[in-house]
């Protein structure tokens, strides 16, 4: 039933391969013949008008959206349009919401405790007992993400900015080899964006790191000399350095109006 | 090690010990004083009781789905009299030629003017037979329909109305005579359980413990199940089921897992209310005595365990009450009952009782105050 994360293969240096995905609702095409493709190790910034089309986008990524048409690839060989949402988590995708979505009837400890890799079947689950190592791990994830020393409140309790960190963190215990972040500075105080931009710098050549973000600012703090991606209408406008990206005319045109 | 809490808080345990020891005694008391002592119990005492722990053993068993994983079922008066008509069908075999028409068939097949019996009742004059039927027929029908349901993630009140169909379907099928399960008359006048008198209060008695027994059994069960990772993953499902999928759980058995077993529970507490009351009919399927049993959760404290065993206690025993006192009445009784508990007891009589209780109302002060505390902070 679960996919073995060895099972990826990224021999030819990508991680992920979109080609030609179009995705329809009621006639409005969310999606227009969208290709690019991610490399391994990279942070790549996906950024781009309301609308462009980043999160039907990652939809499609995750399993949650079925493309029209087109191929989404993992690695050379797992065809991510005919796995199911859980196959895709198993097999090393993680995804970040635009809201924060954690379990806030739970403690933040046991949120991080469900995200851990296992076995996530049923019988497992009930008989699950934590070991020390396990233990290890979660107290190292929450140190990374700020939250030591709170592991025992509701995640409900927590600033939004607490929740949003939780949440990158419950990625992180899924070992993923991909990370995809939607937002993840929407409704931040200036000391949490800083923070988190601060955070994805750490886990920077450890994972393969997707972000779509508007904050222009965090952009440039992450983005650093890597590739900057602009989607506009469903398909890729430009694509270059983020100092290439913000002098491009058409990149202007959409952002500014003409 | 990180320290999991307890399965209960030693208050918990203590109630517990104290309520079952009570609960136990009642009909000791019943066979040992005579009646007019004044420490006997009536007979008529222990067989309400009785059938309220079979009801309170159902509302547990909906309170697994409901209070854990979200969801909730209007049609569980469906696995309730399945589990009876299984026991049942035991019972009227056990009848033997004592019937008004002293054939080997029960009474109703004679009306009908059958000479055999059905295939489906071929065994049935075997209770550990039966007894296998009450788990697996209700463990099988819900499988079948949760899987196709969940499967197509029919969900919220969605799935409430069809589980509510199904019910509505059931006791249509079970009214007709020719499905041969006594029509609307169901199964009655038992002779006799394994050989004893099925009247004599020993046998009462050995019913009602048995009763008490399973119902303590479940609760602890129960408790285990929801206090482990599992029963954190089905809180998952309760409150964000694609969070859940996307770290990797296939929600479908989970829920399958829980459902299947909240039938199978409620089926129980049916097949051990059969012999203690001593009549199941299609009634026990109409869609209002599956809505019953949700207001038994609500009106105890749902997602809880322990608030459902109360709430099916009083919401009973107050029924018993108003249809002696003002039997017109009490349809309006319930119906208020359930606008005041949602209303302004959301948490039933358990979350009232953890408000009053001190100790209980300062940790929600404090979690309030460290809340303030975030958000001050914050706007700093």
């Amino acid at each position: 039933m679960s996919i073995k994360r060895e099972g990826l293969d990224t021999t030819h240096g990508a991680i992920l391969y979109l080609e030609e995905i179009t995705v329809s609702f009621d006639g409005f095409r969310a999606l227009n013949k969208l290709s690019l493709d991610i490399s391994v190790g990279e942070l790549r910034c996906i950024i781009g008008p309301n609308g462009a089309g980043k999160t039907t986008m990652m939809d499609v990524i995750t399993g949650k959206t079925r493309p029209d048409t087109g191929t989404a690839f993992f690695g050379q060989t797992m065809d991510l349009t005919s796995m199911a949402e859980h196959q895709i988590a198993h097999a090393g995708i993680g995804r970040k919401f635009q809201r924060p979505t954690v379990f806030e009837q739970h403690t933040v400890f046991d949120n991080l405790e469900l995200a851990m890799t296992m076995d996530k079947r049923v019988r497992p689950t009930l008989f699950s007992r934590l070991t020390s190592e396990q233990e290890g791990k979660i107290e190292a994830i929450l140190r990374l993400i700020r939250l030591h020393g709170e592991e025992d409140r509701l995640a409900g309790l927590l600033s939004h900015g607490q929740k949003q960190w939780l949440e990158i963190g419950m990625l992180l215990m899924q070992e993923p080899q991909l990370i995809l972040l939607d937002e993840p500075v929407a409704g931040m105080s200036d000391a949490e964006t800083a923070r988190t931009a601060e955070l994805l710098n750490e886990l920077r050549g450890k994972h393969s790191i997707m972000v779509v973000e508007h904050d222009m600012g965090f952009v440039t703090e992450i983005a650093q000399q890597g590739i900057v991606t602009v989607l506009h209408e469903g398909s890729v406008l430009a694509q270059g350095r983020m100092d290439q990206v913000q002098a491009d005319e058409r990149v202007i045109d959409v952002y500014l109006g003409r | 090690m990180r320290a999991r809490p307890s399965l209960f808080s030693r208050p918990a345990w203590i109630a517990i010990a104290v309520c079952a020891l009570v609960a136990g005694l009642l009909p000791v008391l019943n066979l040992v004083f005579p009646a007019g002592h004044a420490l006997h119990i009536s007979s008529y005492m222990v067989g309400l009781v009785g059938k309220f722990m079979c009801f309170a053993l159902a509302a547990l068993a909906l309170d697994l789905v409901w209070g854990y994983a979200g969801i909730l079922s209007l049609g569980h008066g469906v696995f309730f009299a399945l589990g009876a008509y299984a026991h049942g069908m035991y019972l009227m075999r056990a009848i033997g030629r004592d019937g008004v028409y002293q054939s080997h068939l029960p009474d109703f097949m004679v009306f009908l003017d059958w000479k055999t019996y059905p295939w489906y009742w071929s065994m049935t004059d075997n209770f550990f037979y039966c007894m296998l039927l009450v788990l697996l027929v209700p463990g099988v029908l819900a499988f079948v329909f949760g899987y196709f349901a969940f499967r197509s993630r029919i969900k919220g009140v969605y799935f409430s109305i069809i589980t509510q169909a199904m019910t509505y379907a059931f006791m249509l099928l079970f009214f007709r005579n020719d499905t041969g399960f006594g029509g609307n008359n169901g199964f009655t006048d038992f002779k006799r359980i394994l050989g004893f008198s099925i009247t004599a209060p020993e046998t009462k008695a050995t019913l009602y413990l048995v009763t008490l027994a399973i119902l303590v059994g479940a609760l602890v069960a129960g408790r285990m199940i929801v206090q482990s990772k599992l029963g954190r993953v089905l809180q998952g499902v309760r409150d964000s089921e694609a969070r859940l999928m996307f770290i990797g759980y296939d929600p479908l058995w989970f829920k399958l897992f829980v459902w299947t077993l909240s039938a199978v529970l409620c089926s129980i507490a049916g097949a051990l209310y059969v012999p203690q009351v001593g009549i199941i009919n299609p009634s026990e399927m109409s869609p209002a005595n599956s809505i019953e049993m949700v207001i038994w959760v609500a009106v105890g404290g749902r997602g809880t365990l322990i608030g459902p065993i109360l709430g099916a206690f009083t919401v009973n025993g107050l029924k018993s009450w108003f249809t002696a006192a003002f039997p017109d009445l009490w349809l309006f009784a319930l119906g208020l009952l359930f606008i005041l508990v949602t209303l302004f007891m959301q948490k039933g009589i358990l979350g009232l009782a953890r408000q009053i209780d001190p100790r209980g109302k300062r940790r929600v002060v404090v979690e309030e105050a460290a809340t303030v505390k975030e958000t001050v902070k914050e706007a700093a």
